[in-house]
């Protein structure tokens, strides 16, 4: 038995995701740097961290984005193989809610049309980036992700070796973030993404910047590298907006899948300090 | 001791020499708003001996794209963007009057050594706290680049624009220093 669902319904459920992931801070995000503000020893990180809260009340009492870049919009969504979607393209609807949610939510339009020769605005913040999975049930579940430049520009994903072990893995993971510096926004959230192929790893990645804050990896073995990563990270000294501190990561999340016997793909995608992501199950 | 100074544009010499790597700058008066989309039609300008759209001299460059005003408001959130794209123009700005950039993350040593050179600082401002920096900007104009959209060349009138002192006059560099000095192991 097929459940019918409008395309406009998908569209409207986008359009506000977008507005709200971009005003609205998580509660498991500000209670990190609440967190972080009472364990920092920094005087310029403490200000900073001062400021982000601030920050965060503003947003949420006048709808004002975040951060001006208010990202490309990502997102993720398992679709119920009993849907019917009628009334218009599934991804029309979908970047249909983003013209929308940009335009009328105040939100900035940050999409060139090509990436190197023009570089001309499309204007409306479309195409979005569409993750797609098709699953079982009669459901549709949205995750909107906005991401902005400054972060994405500081990710990186490697061929690494099998022989390079777990702590070539963590080694590759915590030099990214030292060289990355202030540019991602930090305290920063590292997504790591292990195994798959070239390409299935920079979407673990990416996809584990959706988990909330505290959310350990299912399997132990990884949870407990993740908790290590996070405590390497943090001795880095880089701080917030790398202006020097013992806050650089909130959070690190690990996401991994079975992958060839000749490969170890490794994605780090790193996200600021806002983790912007809002979901909706339709 | 980090101090906190308040400062009106034009910047002069003579402002910038008490100036040390984090102390706070409250920022009155105009500064100009420019991405790397603006700063190579700028550098172009200059390459062909044409004027530039605003007076350069004791100027301060805001690295940011704005997000469009809503009814009411002079501008959107406006956080600064990532520093390093504008560092291959920089120094160009740097030679001929430029006194301060606002921005984030790290500047390449070539872009140090001119701001030196040219007696000029380098301001960080915290990214992703965008609404609360709008705040401080009490009028915004395009005056050039309206093509470019959110990356236009903006004036803009602020008052008590709060950023931190990351690069001084003296070569001294807060995103080198602060992380040394917090770094363990």
């Amino acid at each position: 038995m097929l459940r019918e669902i409008e395309a406009s319904k998908i569209t409207e459920a986008v359009k506000k995701l977008v507005m709200d992931a971009n005003y609205f801070i998580g509660d498991d995000v500000a209670k990190a740097i609440e967190g972080a503000l009472k364990t920092e020893t920094s005087p310029t990180a403490k200000e900073i961290l001062t400021m982000i809260l601030e920050n965060h009340k503003i947003s949420r009492e006048e709808q004002l984005p975040l951060c001006q870049d208010t990202g490309v919009a990502v997102f993720f969504i398992e679709l119920g193989q009993d849907v019917n979607i009628v009334g218009g393209g599934f991804e029309d609807a979908i970047n249909e809610g983003v013209r929308q949610g940009y335009t009328e939510g105040y939100l900035r339009k940050s999409m060139v049309g090509d990436p190197i020769i023009e570089r001309k605005n499309t204007g409306d913040n479309t195409p979005a980036a569409i993750h797609l999975r098709i699953v079982p049930g009669d459901k549709i579940h949205i995750i909107a992700a906005p991401k902005g430049g400054g972060s994405e520009n500081m990710s990186e994903v490697r061929m690494m070796k099998a022989a390079d072990g777990i702590e070539g893995v963590m080694d590759f993971v915590v030099e990214r973030v030292r060289i990355s510096g202030g540019n991602p926004c930090p305290p920063v959230v590292v997504g790591v993404g292990l195994g798959g192929n070239f390409e299935m790893s920079a979407i673990l990645a990416k996809k584990s910047l959706t988990r909330e804050f505290g959310e350990r990896n299912p399997n132990p073995k990884f949870a407990e590298v993740e908790v290590e990563l996070l405590k390497r990270i943090n001795k880095l000294g880089i701080g917030p907006m790398g202006l020097g501190g013992r806050t650089t990561a909130l959070e690190v999340f690990i996401e991994y899948m079975p992958c060839h016997i000749a490969s170890m793909p490794v994605a780090i995608n790193i996200n600021c300090h806002a983790a912007r992501h809002k979901e909706i199950t339709l | 001791m980090a101090e906190v100074h308040r400062l009106k544009t034009p910047l002069k010499d003579e402002d910038l020499e008490p100036l040390k790597i984090g102390d706070t700058v409250l920022l009155s008066g105009v500064i100009y708003t420019a991405r790397d989309a603006a700063h190579k039609k700028l550098v172009e300008l200059l390459k062909k001996g044409q004027p530039l759209p605003f007076d350069i001299k004791g100027a301060v460059i805001y690295y940011v794209g704005p997000a469009p005003a809503k009814p009411g408001y002079a501008i959107g959130s406006a956080g600064p963007t990532t520093s390093y794209r504008m560092d291959p123009y920089a120094p160009y700005l740097l030679d001929i009057g430029l006194k301060a950039t606002i921005g984030k993350g790290n500047r390449s040593q070539e872009v140090i050594d001119s701001m030196v050179k040219n007696k000029a600082v380098y301001f960080a401002a915290v990214g992703g706290a965008a609404a609360l920096i709008a705040k401080s900007i009490k009028k915004a104009e395009v005056i050039a680049y309206e093509d470019l959209r959110s990356e236009a060349v903006r004036r803009l009138e602020v008052e008590d624009f709060p950023c931190i002192v990351a690069n001084d006059i003296y070569g001294n560099d807060l995103l080198k220093e602060g992380v040394e000095k917090y770094r363990e192991e």
